[in-house]
């Protein structure tokens, strides 16, 4: 299309082209801007035969409108009623499926054969209109300062200072209201973005005595052993015991979305352990926060031939067998990892993560 | 020459252009991707006792990957090319022979799934008009699903593993779809999506669909067992028999859902649907925009 380009812009004047209009090329065939000497629309007169047809075209359309009004009438009342009751909840989707495409069907054929109708058929012709000046002319405005300051004498404003300065102090906590509502922008998380439940329900365990808290299935609620979970490549979501009970209520959600981890159990003489984190696995069974550390996804795409954590949003990519180190993707740091231990055969966290789970924060330093 | 400068000018050239690009990039792309063909395993083997026709079977299919004692093969530098398949278990076996998954037609990053070669395909149409016809089929289809098992048993027998699951331990109608919707969602969902479209991977692996009925529950339970490929492991200590039959029940519930209104987009809900919306509509618009607004020819051309 280039050469295009440069043929028209050597005919004429090169001009601004601007985004979502018809190409410089197209200029033959078009009205350039500001050229008077020939109409827009069908032009000045018809051409029968060529109107004819148009014509035709648009009755079609209009016709299509029709029958697209008196299908919705017809389905209204011959068929949505059948089978699930008079538009019973059963057969919603097909009735809104019918219902709504009859009426589209409609309204897109009218609006259809309108603008075939304007473009097609209404001969048009330059019009001139004149403009005024927007601003009125001295005298009026004379008279309006008047009638302004008349009322304003009349219904005793400048007289009664009082009235006008209670009036003004009644609006103005109005106009300050929206500020009020910033409010809602907190109460800040303070501490709570630090720590998990599994912190909590260790510190329960180890008050009775206790090595850790035991970790159980999302889902089922039943602790793992370590002999349950001895096959390598194994994968399940896990929380910390206890975890709806302990918590309040109103909180088990959230509390629950900050302490899901994902245990994974990988061939234990490809597992490097972080420092000063030799003793955190159970035979390369190991366990992370399923919180992506870039926005907070889930990250468990876990590939058991690879060994990678990969979370679905960002691809993001961690090394299950080295710490979860980041080897691709967005995400700055590593998924935190749980300490684990053995406890009477179950596996227990013996710990909270060590650094706050999910995305950055601005305080998190 | 000039018939087609004339042509290229024309208003909806552009758009044409556009679109004739865009069907030969799909049609070369198809042209040019690998192509999964099926695999004609000469099957001579007929009728002998278990153990022995599954090693003569293993021998024909298996061994030259996976080792003459299915002991896995590694290449030059000490890779392994194929894995052990001592111990492995039948589910294992049945699990990727039934799937068509082996006996694997070329190396690549993740095997696919395909229609199982003729000496396993148990999924032979037996419902010819002709008597002869459909004798033959059916003794096919026994043939097919005792070479399975024989293979099974035999790879079974090599070193144990996990035993293919009862039809009860699979029914979808006993399991409680509850359940397995949240274990799916907590464990599944990641790679098979919500719905179980399945998704994307690394380096060319993917998880894929559970949502077509080819996909059987026996498939589904030994594929959990079993972790084929990337797949994790889901043993039966971690999610016991009665959790893996709420995971079958969602995943055929969920996949027996009809689909209002035409095309489901994956399931995957407001983003799919959202995506479709904007940019089919929103072109829609757009368009019908233009073509309202743009201006009109100097003269209707006469016809």
């Amino acid at each position: 299309m280039s050469d295009e380009n440069k043929e028209t812009a050597g005919a004429q004047e090169p001009r601004e082209r601007v985004i979502g209009t018809p190409s410089p090329a197209r200029d033959k065939a078009l009205l350039a801007d500001g050229d008077m000497s020939a109409p827009a629309g069908a032009g000045e007169q018809l051409d029968e035969a060529s109107a004819k047809r148009a014509e035709r075209i648009v009755a079609l359309f209009f016709l299509l409108a029709f029958a697209g009004s008196v299908a919705f009438i017809a389905y209204y009342i011959g068929w949505s009623g059948r089978d699930g009751g008079m538009h019973g909840v059963l057969r919603a989707r097909e009735s809104n499926f019918w219902l709504g495409g009859t009426m589209a069907l409609s309204f897109l054929a009218m609006a259809a054969g309108v603008t075939i109708w304007v473009r097609r058929l209404m001969a048009s012709k330059p019009i001139i209109q004149e403009r005024h000046e927007f601003a009125a002319d001295p005298q009026s405005r004379a008279v309006f300062a008047e009638d302004f300051m008349a009322g304003a004498e009349d219904s005793g404003l400048t007289k009664r200072p009082l009235l006008r300065r209670t009036l003004l102090l009644a609006a103005a906590p109005l106009g300050l209201a929206p500020l009020v509502l910033l409010r809602d922008l907190g109460p800040l998380p303070e501490k709570r973005l630090r720590s998990t439940h599994w912190g909590d329900a260790v510190e329960k365990a180890k008050r009775q005595g206790k090595k850790g808290v035991r970790l159980v299935v999302d889902g089922t609620h039943r602790p793992l052993k370590v002999t349950d979970f001895a096959q390598v490549g194994s994968m399940i979501t896990v929380l910390p015991e206890g975890i709806e009970e302990d918590v309040p209520h109103d909180q088990v959600l959230t509390q629950v979305a900050k302490a899901v981890t994902i245990l994974i159990n990988v061939p234990e003489e490809k597992f490097k352990p972080a420092e000063g984190r030799e003793n955190w696995h159970v035979n390369g069974i190991v366990a992370y926060s399923k919180i992506c550390t870039h926005v907070g996804c889930p990250a468990a795409l876990y590939e058991q031939t690879t060994h990678h954590i990969l979370c679905p949003c960002h691809q993001s990519t961690f090394d299950a067998t080295d710490a979860a180190k980041v080897v691709f993707g967005p995400a700055a740091r590593p998924l935190p990892q749980l300490p684990l231990d053995v406890e009477d055969g179950y596996l227990v966290a013996t710990g909270d993560f060590p650094e706050p789970i999910g995305p950055s924060f601005w305080e998190r330093g | 020459m000039k018939r087609f400068t004339a042509w290229r000018r024309r208003p909806w050239a552009g758009y044409a252009v556009v679109l004739a690009a865009l069907a030969a990039i799909g049609v070369i792309y198809a042209g040019f991707s690998p192509r999964t063909d099926r695999a004609e395993a000469a099957n001579s083997a007929q009728a002998a006792p278990d153990l022995a026709n599954g090693k003569a079977l293993f021998n024909q299919n298996c061994a030259s990957c996976h080792g003459l004692n299915a002991e896995g093969t590694k290449d030059a530098e000490g890779k392994p090319i194929s894995p052990s398949l001592i111990g492995v278990g039948a589910a294992s076996v049945d699990f990727q022979v039934s799937t068509g998954r082996m006996p694997a037609m070329n190396p690549g990053a993740q095997m696919p799934r395909k229609r199982p070669i003729p000496a396993f395909d148990t999924s032979i149409k037996t419902d010819h008009e002709d008597p002869e016809e459909r004798a033959a089929a059916e003794k096919q289809k026994a043939q097919a699903e005792k070479n399975l098992a024989d293979l099974r048993a035999y790879i079974a027998s090599l070193g144990g593993g996990p035993e293919v699951p009862p039809a009860s331990a699979v029914d979808p109608k006993k399991g409680d779809v509850a359940l397995g919707g949240k274990l799916f969602r907590t464990n599944c969902a990641q790679c098979h999506s919500f719905t179980g479209q399945g998704g994307a991977l690394t380096g060319g692996k993917y998880a894929p669909p559970l949502s077509n009925d080819d996909v059987t529950p026996t498939q589904i339970y030994e594929a959990m067992l079993t972790g084929p490929q990337a797949m994790p492991v889901f043993n039966d200590t971690t999610l016991t028999a009665e959790e893996k039959q709420a995971i079958i029940a969602y995943i055929v519930q969920i996949r027996e859902e009809p689909n209002p209104g035409g095309n489901g987009l994956g399931r995957i809900g407001p983003v799919s649907e959202g995506l479709a919306g904007w940019l089919i509509g929103i072109g829609l618009l757009v368009l019908a925009a233009m073509w309202i607004t743009a201006k009109k020819p100097k003269k209707l051309k006469k016809s």
